[in-house]
């Protein structure tokens, strides 16, 4: 187990007028390999929850364990906590400060006391990873990328400090499609390849449905569902009634078998949908 | 003949880049006609030069080559440029970047405070945009302790009171959550049916673009696809190629065609496909 929340509370200026209570009793257990699925509208309770996982908040009660460290601790070791855990905040190119791309990534590695050699390979890895070219970005400079791919770099710097959680807060947030699949892609990687755990955040039920395995839901402070998928997309009257949704092919699927036809509701992806739509209209020319 | 609220004619804007002084072309030789009361969607990957034709839309830039006009107005036309931009407003990605004030009320009088109008009709103006775009309860409000959604709302208030006949939106939900959104793309509709207002909408989400009358594709600052979200949508294909989605439904029209199914190759919208299979 990676992360162990327990019965953690958190309110935001105690004891004065602007006291506001952002997470209330959340237990939650994140096990490596998990690739989870953070969900709520603003104001939710997500964005708080996701900065206890690296001490960046500490719990106003209950514990925060990552990898047997409780943040709470007298004397804690933040920077061991943050070498294990990778946060990426939203809009993480504003964040870029270095003259060279490859220097900005070089950033926190170099800060950890690593040799140059190690310091290169891992720039070289993360800048791979997230599927920008070395040999012809490392010198230049943040300003002259493209929207997209600053933002992979500043993910880049994060990853090489090889953190075995990273958490991404909204990474695809105004991107345009093609720039959300690039930014997507690598994140599946770095799951796949790196075996990294990851806990995405997003708006996007259609992204969520694609990569995670357990979906978390924030609502008002509280954690109001933790399921599979599958699970939590089946629950689209409680989604929507939160200001969340579900992926629009889940819907169909729900309106198809709302209208009488014999199909699994139970899809959330394009893909699982034709195969279950074929699958209906054949047996129906068989009969 | 129709009203023609914009008209871009043969237009071109170049720029020099930062680096290495090249000139770059962000839109080529680009004709365009918005009619009054319509309501257009501009989708693109990012660098297609949505944004730029979008400013050169109330005389923010000024096209290289070419003439932009709104409501026949040249935008080269020094004396008329406050005219333009009080005809085409435009409302941009960030809200908290278009906030100006402590007080919400205050916020949207800042635009007709400007234009000189005399505070009794200030009032009434504000007070009217409030209602249009559902916020007078939150009128006394701080607008930083506002939501994503109803902040964007404010920015909107605030250029409705200058009484433009057109509204040019940047991205306007592309930092809020699912309600935010939805609180204002169903303020832009109530502005384009009920308020008459012709809409310019740029976006990255196609069941935004699908509400809108006409879609123009634009690539490499040229348009690419033109027509209604039914047209340019069926060429799934090419859509894709750009960079671009279409909505989940129509891929999987798209898809179960492929598989030799028979089946309509412009659905749009879940009760079309539930009502074609």
């Amino acid at each position: 187990m990676i992360i162990d929340i327990k019965n953690v509370n958190y309110i935001y200026n105690p004891g004065t007028p602007f006291e506001k209570k952002a997470l209330s009793n959340i237990n939650i257990q994140i096990d490596e390999g998990e690739f989870i699925g953070l969900i709520g509208h603003t104001g939710s309770g997500k964005s708080t929850l996701v900065q206890h996982l690296n001490g960046l908040l500490k719990p106003t009660s209950g514990d925060v364990i990552v990898d047997g460290i409780n943040t709470s601790k007298k004397d804690v070791s933040l920077r061991e906590i943050r070498q294990k855990v990778g946060l990426v905040f939203q809009y993480p190119e504003h964040q870029l400060f270095e003259e060279t791309i490859y220097a900005d990534i070089a950033f926190g590695p170099k800060n950890l006391g690593l040799k140059d050699n190690e310091v290169d390979m891992r720039v070289k890895s993360a800048m791979e990873n997230v599927g920008l070219d070395f040999e012809s970005l490392k010198d230049r400079s943040p300003f002259e990328l493209s929207g997209g791919q600053k933002r992979r770099a500043a993910i880049a710097g994060v990853i090489a400090m090889k953190p075995k959680l990273l958490i991404l807060d909204e990474p695809t947030a105004g991107l345009d499609p093609a720039g959300r699949d690039e930014i997507l892609g690598g994140i599946r990687k770095l799951y796949e390849k790196e075996k990294m755990t990851i806990v995405l955040v997003s708006h996007s039920m259609e992204d969520i449905a694609k990569l995670a395995n357990r979906i978390l839901v924030m609502d008002k402070g509280e954690l109001v569902m933790d399921d599979s998928p599958k699970e939590v997309f089946k629950r689209a009257p409680e989604l929507e009634e939160i200001g969340l949704g579900v992926p629009q092919i889940t819907n169909f699927m729900r309106e198809l078998k709302s209208k009488g036809y014999d199909v699994n509701d139970e899809i959330i992806t394009v893909e699982e949908a034709k195969e279950e739509i074929l699958k209906y209209l054949r047996s129906r020319e068989d009969v | 003949m129709k009203d023609i609220m914009i008209k871009l004619e043969n237009v071109t804007y170049e720029y020099k880049s930062y680096i290495d002084e090249e000139v770059l072309t962000a839109v080529k030789n680009v004709n365009l006609e918005v009619e009054k009361g319509e309501f257009l969607a501009i989708l693109g990957h990012n660098g297609s030069g949505k944004s730029t034709m979008a400013k050169m839309m109330n005389g923010l830039n000024m096209p290289t080559n070419g003439e932009v006009y709104v409501m026949g107005m040249n935008t080269k036309d020094e004396e008329k440029i406050w005219d333009i931009r009080a005809k085409a407003g435009m409302v941009f990605q960030n809200p908290d970047n278009q906030l100006v004030a402590t007080i919400v009320e205050e916020d949207v009088a800042f635009g007709p405070e400007n234009l000189g109008i005399p505070p009794t009709e200030i009032r009434q103006r504000v007070d009217e945009a409030l209602e249009i775009v559902e916020m007078s309860q939150y009128k006394k409000h701080a607008p930083h302790l506002l939501s994503g959604g109803q902040k964007q709302r404010i920015a909107i208030a605030g250029i409705l009171a200058m009484k433009p006949d057109c509204i040019i939106f940047d991205e306007p939900t592309a930092m809020l959550d699912p309600n935010g959104r939805l609180e204002v793309m169903n303020t832009i509709k109530k502005l384009n049916k009920e308020e008459g207002k012709t809409i310019v909408l740029i976006t990255h989400y196609m069941d935004e673009a699908v509400e809108a009358d006409r879609i123009i594709v634009l690539s490499e600052g040229e348009i690419s696809i033109e027509g209604t979200p039914r047209e340019v949508f069926r060429h799934v294909e090419k859509v894709k190629k750009l960079g671009l989605d279409v909505p989940q439904v129509t891929e999987l029209a798209y898809e179960l065609r492929k598989e030799g199914i028979d089946i309509r190759d412009d659905v749009l919208s879940v009760e079309e496909l539930v009502e074609l299979l």
